[in-house]
């Protein structure tokens, strides 16, 4: 069930497109927002209230990269693996984070704090290596500074 | 005045707000247009020499005459603003998104006049999170003031993270809530776009050209450049140089001024092997392409493409063959699924190259990755991700040979800096 809330928030976004099903996305965000991930229920009463089926809707849900169709940690930790970040030593900012956070790509730390994932070229190749956690675009990363980035964030 | 786009851009990292944007002259351009006729802004545009600052390079004017007008024309006509920059090693767009977000609405406003389009969505990364907050409030702004509300209404959809989204047609399909699978070719999207209705969609570096051609005319704008095609360029360097950055310089700066004065060169202890010169989906360049002019035109001529002017550069210390792990492991995560030689063929060159890099590589690999980037070349897929994957395989395989018959002689790599997983 979506909460009141939840459901005046997506019908918000409804207002924005000519067909209710088109914010289909923005309401998987809504309620992203609102529960940190999307649960088989949830995407049944999203798919319910913008009028599409459950089936297609987690077509949708599982093809983006920032839907989570499972829990994750508070912080999520996504690492940019893309060329110029690779050329700039991805692969040692990786090794030394999933040696701090004790987990490897695509799991999450026992007490839920952190879930690490890679993303595609974040646009800041400038300053390459780069990744986000949760919001925030942390850049120029060495292996001296991440693990600090991981504690203060 | 010869840096339009970007000259007014602020250092410290704060945005344009409306005040300071009218203040430095912003949105005088909608009173030039006022005074013209629709298809007349159009005809502008085309004389302008404006090429689309995606990627492709196609004429702006002339995607902007292919929207159906007058009385007979289905309604409502949608702009879209394609702001979904995730072309690995590009990071131009974000520049203009985050510092001046109001150049860019007030393009769009340019733009959907001379279409007589009502509707307009920015299509932005889920992940440029500032440059989101920053649209949606220059876009608040810009209905306060009136800019916005009358003939159009904007908004904006940060999307979720996938590249394919940045393809035209999938583009239309995720903003309509489908799967972002591209569609088929034709029809175009001016004739039957999102929702089926006439739709023009333009890069953001393209549309914030706009207000500036409107305010100085053509004359100004094709003095610019210094190349075959008009106006000023986003370039951009990164890689192991001394100043990796993006600049907006004269359309058709050469390569090699890019990499050995706006960068500073190769940092000390670096040689320059190679480069892709636009982002991922480009050709290697070796040192002998280097001279080449930076613009569609010139490097066309050349048989290869300037992508999105934002240059990658392989030095002596990282594995050509890692390299091209890297992005080919992009495509194949990437791809729709839609296509056969590229939901398949990808995986497997994935797999080829991961082999060399763990000393596995046998000679047979070569003849079957030359033969995927065949395969994966124009004309076999709905859409240009497939080629784009086969540009620096194909490239990479002529250039770099004795690099993977180097890793099979000595069963692993050479380089300190490869990818291993």
């Amino acid at each position: 069930m979506l909460s009141a809330e939840e459901k005046s928030e997506i019908d918000h976004e409804i207002t924005k497109f000519p067909v209710r099903r088109s914010a289909c996305l923005e309401a998987l965000a809504v309620v992203q927002r609102h529960r940190g991930w999307v649960s088989d229920d949830t995407l049944k009463a999203v798919a319910d209230y913008v009028g599409m089926s459950a089936t297609e809707l987690d077509g949708i849900a599982t093809f983006y990269n920032l839907i989570y169709r499972k829990p994750v940690g508070k912080k999520v930790v996504r690492i940019c693996d893309s060329v110029s970040c690779f050329i700039m030593g991805y692969d040692k900012i990786r090794s030394k984070i999933e040696q701090e956070l004790g987990i490897q790509l695509g799991q999450t730390t026992p007490d839920q704090e952190f879930t690490l994932l890679p993303t595609p070229c974040l646009g800041t190749c400038d300053h390459a290596p780069a990744l986000m956690i949760n919001d925030s675009l942390h850049r120029d990363l060495n292996e001296d500074n991440v693990a600090q980035i991981l504690r203060h964030e | 005045m010869n840096k339009p786009l970007t000259g007014h851009i602020r250092t410290d990292g704060e945005a344009i707000w409306i005040d300071d944007y009218l203040k430095l002259g912003g949105y005088q351009s909608l009173s030039v247009i006022s005074k013209m006729l629709p298809q007349d802004v159009t005809k502008l545009i085309n004389d302008s020499g404006l090429m689309g600052r995606g990627g492709a390079g196609v004429s702006t004017g002339f995607k902007m005459a292919a929207v159906p007008m007058g009385e007979k024309a289905a309604t409502p006509k949608y702009l879209i603003c394609n702001a979904d920059e995730m072309e690995p090693g590009t990071f131009k767009d974000r520049w203009l998104l985050e510092g001046n977000p109001h150049q860019l609405i007030e393009g769009m406003l340019v733009s959907a006049y001379a279409i007589e389009a009502s509707v307009a969505y920015i299509f932005v990364r889920g992940e440029y999170k500032l440059a989101i907050k920053r649209l949606e409030q220059a876009v608040k702004e810009a209905y306060s003031k009136g800019f916005l509300g009358q003939s159009l209404d904007m908004h904006v959809h940060p999307s979720a993270g996938r590249y394919i989204c940045g393809e035209e047609t999938a583009l239309m399909n995720a903003l309509e809530g489908k799967r972002a699978t591209p569609r088929s070719k034709p029809p175009f999207p001016p004739a039957i776009g999102v929702w089926g209705k006439p739709t023009l969609i333009n890069n953001v570096e393209t549309l914030c050209n706009l207000p500036h051609i409107l305010n100085h005319g053509i004359d100004w704008y094709k003095a610019l450049s210094k190349g075959v095609n008009a106006g000023t360029k986003i370039y951009g360097v990164s890689g192991h140089v001394k100043k990796p950055g993006a600049w907006e310089l004269p359309m058709g700066t050469t390569a090699r001024e890019l990499l050995e004065v706006h960068a500073g060169g190769m940092k000390d202890g670096y040689e320059f092997k190679a480069l892709l010169p636009g982002g991922a989906s480009t050709d290697f360049w070796l040192e002998d392409k280097l001279d080449t002019p930076m613009d569609f035109a010139s490097t066309a001529k050349i048989g290869t493409r300037m992508g999105t002017g934002t240059m990658i550069v392989l030095d002596d210390k990282t594995c050509p063959i890692g390299m091209l792990l890297s992005l080919e492991k992009f495509f194949k995560q990437e791809s729709c699924g839609w296509c056969t030689p590229c939901r398949d063929g990808l995986s497997w060159v994935a797999e080829i190259l991961s082999a060399f890099e763990r000393g596995d590589g046998r000679e047979a690999d070569i003849a079957q990755l030359e033969r995927h980037a065949r395969l994966l070349g124009p004309g076999s897929t709905f859409c240009a991700l497939a080629p784009g994957a086969a540009s620096p395989l194909a490239t990479g395989l002529k250039y770099f040979k004795d690099e993977f018959l180097r890793h099979i002689q000595e069963k692993s790599c050479p380089y300190a800096n490869h990818l291993h997983r």
